[in-house]
């Protein structure tokens, strides 16, 4: 069980947190301007990485604020935490 | 009471002023308060405690803690018995009960003790070859019967778990010397510990070897060091209770035993403690020899039998020979020579094993180095051993001994015990000479320490435990000075691994003795050409079950390494998981059973519900009234009934677990416009709008009204089940999209009570209170809102509904909801007013047509396909899932469109979930199902929803729907059958 840093709230088990997904994941629009290839990048296309990782957790039983995670896919280990609007940290160390 | 015959007359750590009795297999014992299930068997001469699981060979005891494979146990009777426990790790307590598993009538007279004739039949994946005709299906009952452990209990569990959470600088698993050098040193440094060790009393090995430390008896020593850490407000000490799991992040799992007597409060406690740093001094576990007949009673580990002696004054034999490969036998043929056992010969496997050997020629005990275990014999117990020169160590041939024996003590090796350390992922590296995989570097936060690190001296396990203790202390933030290691003689502790005899017999050589996986089993896995060790673990199943291959997996190592010509760190270990000893599911529980294992909301109606005898059942995780009993004599009477009161009367609905969803700010109406299909931005303060909202990939996820209740500020109802899950995608929108947008929205679902008046006499009973709001239909029109008060609760109220009727929604604050209800109930009763439950509210919707988002849908419906697709031409702005509604797939003309659907027998109701067949004679093809389905009293005949390929350009065919078996002659048609022009629900 992950213990995640929520960064308005401290560290907190796992249970309390939602995963979003990776980031960034930019929503393309006006949607006429966006092709069916592009769309379909957006909607279902990840990298999945073995290794850091950049993803937005929820901290749905906390403060319900989202926020980035940099995480290890392979080791588990979370390097940092930053709040929405703060610069997106790196992956790499 | 009948005498122990086998108890030494003194010594021990058992309370001889405590006797207490017990039963094995229907017979009654006596033994002492101190004694181990297993410990007491052996001193009532009880010597075979199990069968083996395949071929229900008589087995003794091997081991004398949690590595023993054999003595496996079914504890009491009912609803409290707990299957596949160890002997060994049972405390006995007055009056236990306990049995056998896998024999019958007991372990010592077995009906199915035949099956060992059959064992040359029952190799390695027998089951998977034999029994494949006609199927496995056919044989899997009887053979799970025959090769099987314990039985669970059949009825619910009485007893209670408790589950606690803890965090520590530095948790310490296990209570032996390292584990005790660890806690102190990192105590004495200012951390937090948590010292955990699974048996009843600290001390681990110290409690049967007779050592000093710090020049005082050891016992002494680790009741010292308990009171110690006790009496510090920063350390916990926990016994009893087994570390069985490491999870990410330094989580640890404990699992506690506290109390098996009925009276006790808590039987058993989960812990979850999140260590800054673990120290592993989980010890070591001696190896057995792989030789033939190694299985018969009374052939068990020498520490064991050291055990049996030293800490339960209990004589293991008359007449020993030890086979020993390792120094620290020796240590045990001399604790059970001065207990008066005679020693017959040490057998040691190592050509010149050294001083160690000498002395105890010295003491009279014939020594045969360089000699191998050939074959042991006897049935029901051991005989005796014929052991040969190694074929290395010269002629194999004329150099055979037979020892006569009552107990063979056996040593091959030690093997660190580190589950933990390797669940936590941490590497190791192979030590050729003492055949075992010894902790590398640790791994973060985690170390091992004392015989689990490899140190099998005394001294070693208290300066590398104290080291360790100190290191994790600091590495957690301790500053303070820990002081000098506590130190004890220094001696030799050599080890040369030996696996398995050379000799033959390979095929009654056990190597996995739980299992029942002999060194034929492994050989024939190789000729067959597995090659993967997962593979081989797999196919013979050796390593697996309750013990986790404690004492079988170096031996399966070691002889693999021969046969496949590999060494062993190239071979590799198979994976380690968790438990590392079995966990009683009611600790992995604890106390999410029953009513907490999935918490129900209780709408504030809950008591009035009651009291009409409503029938709850849980939708979406609110517990709802079904139906009311007191309205008729069953079910379907009180449905036809609610529904009757509906249509003709009035009726009061409970819609209180309705989601609702405050949204405020200057950009609300731009928020909402984006997060519904539908136009939100040009509905008028006071006024109400049917909605839905997709997902991003334009699947209907919700819909629901939203109510405009001032420029700035709106309303959003979800269905029951949506709330939270919109709530959410709102946030999710809001923090990660458009963090401009000036916008609050809050979940007040639970804050508001929902009571909606729905029929004919709606108004009239509405008018039948004091309120300041004008009812009057042009004042006062369907979908629009007004706020004011009714009697002397303040209430909102909205013209909608879900009957098709004439409908108030009445919002209260969920406080008043109790008296409102019931006044309601006393007003209206002249008119007939009557509660309705969501049985008839599911069908009044169904016979108006109206669809419920998840019933009438599924994952793939679009707006277009429910008869929605020309709201998009009309609004330009973007939306929620706007994109993926220009995709060809989603202007297919054959997608599954919403409909409705007449059985031609009209008192026919089509079954929800039948298909209509594209091919009505082979009844294969689907063109589509039923969705929702009933009768209809007011349309005097059954109607029915569903989900058709192309359905809306196919209103007025002829279809047939499958289901069981039948066919169902049907059309499909529009399903606006009630009130289509809409005069009653705008009345």
């Amino acid at each position: 069980m992950l213990r995640i840093s929520c960064p308005w709230c401290g560290p907190r088990d796992e249970p309390e947190f939602r995963w979003g997904g990776e980031v960034p994941v930019i929503r393309p629009g006006p949607p006429e301007a966006v092709s069916d290839s592009a769309w379909a990048e957006y909607l279902f296309i990840r990298d999945n990485p073995k290794g850091w990782v950049r993803e937005r957790w929820l901290h749905a039983l906390g403060c319900r604020q989202w926020f980035i995670v940099v995480r290890n896919t392979l080791s588990h280990e979370i390097r940092t935490t930053t709040k929405l609007g703060d610069s997106l940290p790196e992956t790499a160390p | 009471m009948r005498t122990n015959p086998h108890r030494l007359e003194s010594g021990g750590r058992i309370d001889r002023s405590r006797p207490l009795s017990f039963v094995f297999d229907g017979r009654r014992y006596n033994g002492f308060a101190g004694d181990t299930l297993a410990s007491a068997l052996l001193a009532n001469g009880v010597r075979i405690i199990g069968r083996s699981f395949k071929l229900h060979r008589p087995r003794g005891l091997m081991g004398a803690w949690s590595e023993e494979p054999n003595a496996i146990v079914q504890l009491g009777s009912g609803a409290t018995a707990v299957p596949n426990l160890k002997a060994t790790q049972v405390e006995i307590t007055e009056g236990l009960q306990a049995r056998s598993v896998n024999c019958w009538p007991s372990a010592r007279r077995d009906a199915f003790a035949f099956l060992k004739l059959f064992g040359p039949l029952m190799p390695a994946g027998f089951y998977y070859k034999t029994f494949m005709w006609p199927s496995w299906h056919w044989f899997e009952p009887t053979i799970r019967r025959a090769a099987g452990l314990g039985i669970s209990p059949r009825v619910p569990d009485p007893d209670r778990y408790e589950e606690r959470h803890e965090h520590c600088d530095v948790l310490v698993v296990g209570g032996g010397p390292g584990g005790i050098a660890a806690a102190l040193a990192a105590s004495r440094a200012g951390a937090r510990v948590v010292l955990v060790d699974d048996r009843p009393v600290l001390g681990g090995s110290l409690q049967w070897e007779e050592k000093s430390i710090d020049g005082q008896p050891a016992l002494e020593w680790v009741a010292a060091a308990e009171q110690e850490l006790r009496a510090s407000s920063s350390a916990r000490v926990l016994k009893r209770t087994t570390a069985f799991g490491c999870y990410d992040h330094n989580l640890v799992a404990l699992s506690e035993r506290i109390g098996s007597e009925p009276a006790a409060a808590v039987r058993e406690r989960l812990w979850h403690v999140r260590a800054a740093r673990v120290v592993v001094a989980s010890g070591a576990i001696e190896r057995p020899m792989v030789f033939a007949n190694n299985d018969v009673p009374g052939i068990m580990l020498a520490s064991a039998a050291m055990s049996y002696a030293a800490q339960y004054a209990v004589r293991p034999g008359r007449r020993a020979v030890f086979v020993v490969s390792t120094d620290s036998a020796y240590e045990a043929a001399e604790s059970l020579r001065i207990r008066g056992i005679e020693i017959a010969a040490i057998v040691d496997t190592r050509k010149d094993p050294g001083e160690i050997a000498l002395s105890a020629q010295r003491a009279g005990i014939p020594i045969l180095a360089g000699y191998v275990p050939v074959r042991a014999r006897g049935t029901l117990a051991v005989k005796s051993i014929e052991v040969g020169l190694s074929p290395a160590n010269g002629t194999a041939g004329g150099s055979a001994r037979h020892l006569e024996c009552d107990l063979v003590c056996v040593s091959g090796g030690w093997t660190p015990t580190v589950h933990l350390y390797s669940q936590a992922r941490g590497q190791m590296r192979y030590d050729r000479e003492r055949g075992a995989f010894i902790p590398a570097a640790g791994t973060k936060g985690f170390q091992c320490a004392g015989a689990a690190a490899g140190n099998l001296s005394l001294h070693q396990c208290l300066t590398d435990g104290f080291a360790a203790g100190r290191e994790a202390a600091k590495a957690a933030g301790a500053t303070s000075d820990a002081g000098l290691a506590p130190i004890a003689k220094a001696e030799r502790s050599a080890v040369t691994a030996f696996w398995a005899s050379p000799r033959d017999g390979h095929r009654k050589a056990w190597v996995d003795f739980q299992n029942d996986v002999t060194r034929g089993d492994l050989e024939l896995a190789v000729r067959e050409n597995l090659r993967s060790v997962e593979h081989i673990k797999r196919y013979t199943t050796t390593g697996m079950a309750v013990d986790q291959g404690k004492t079988s997996n170096m031996n399966a190592l070691g002889i693999l390494s021969e046969l496949l010509q590999t060494s062993i760190p190239e071979i590799g270990t198979t994976t380690f998981r968790p438990p590392y000893d079995p966990v009683t599911l009611g600790t992995l529980a604890a106390r999410h059973v029953g009513g907490l294992y999935h918490p129900l909301r209780h709408t504030p109606l809950d008591r009035q519900h009651a009291a009409a005898r409503a029938v709850f059942e849980d939708f979406g995780g609110w517990w709802r009234p079904a139906w009311y009993a007191s309205h008729g004599r069953n079910r379907e009477e009180c449905i036809r009934v609610e529904k009757r009161a509906a249509r003709s009367a009035v009726s009061l609905f409970d819609g209180s677990p309705l989601g609702k969803i405050e949204v405020r700010g200057p950009d609300a109406a731009l928020f909402l416009n984006r997060m519904y299909y539908n136009t939100m931005r040009t509905l008028a303060a006071g006024r109400i709008r049917y909605g839905i909202m997709l997902s991003e990939h334009g699947v209907i996820i919700d819909d629901g009204v939203c109510i405009r209740l001032a420029d700035d500020h709106f309303l959003v109802s979800t269905t029951s089940g949506g709330a939270s899950r919109i709530f959410g995608a709102f946030e999710d929108w809001l923090q990660c999209e458009w963090p401009d947008l000036r916008v609050l929205v809050t979940n007040v679902t639970s804050a508001w009570g929902n009571i909606a008046v729905a029929g004919p006499k709606a108004r009239e009973l509405l008018s039948r209170l004091d309120t300041d709001i004008d009812l009057d239909p042009h004042a006062f029109p369907h979908l629009s809102v007004r706020r004011g008060r009714l009697e002397s609760v303040p209430v909102r109220i909205a013209r909608v509904g879900f009957t098709g009727e004439l409908s108030f929604e009445l919002s209260l604050p969920a406080g008043y909801s109790a008296s409102l209800w019931q006044l309601l109930l006393e007003r209206g009763s002249p008119m007939g007013v009557m509660p309705i439950g969501i049985e008839a509210l599911q069908e009044l919707r169904t016979e108006k047509g109206y669809l419920h988002v998840g019933t009438d849908t599924d994952g793939r419906t679009l707006p277009a396909d429910i008869g929605l697709g020309e709201v998009l031409a009309r609004k330009t702005d973007d939306f929620v899932g706007r994109r993926s509604l220009d995709r060809a797939d989603a202007k297919r003309s054959d997608r599954l469109q919403f409909v409705g659907l007449e059985a031609h027998e009209r008192a026919t109701v089509l079954p929800v979930g039948a298909h209509l067949v594209a091919d009505p004679k082979t009844r294969r093809g689907s063109h589509g199902y039923v969705t929702s389905s009933c009768m209809s009293e007011a349309l005097g005949r059954s109607v029915a929803l569903g989900l058709v390929q192309g359905g809306r350009s196919r209103l007025g065919e002829s279809v047939q729907i499958y289901s069981d078996g039948r066919l169902f002659p049907a059309r499909i048609v529009s399903p606006q059958w009630y009130d289509p022009k809409g005069e009653r629900l705008n009345a």
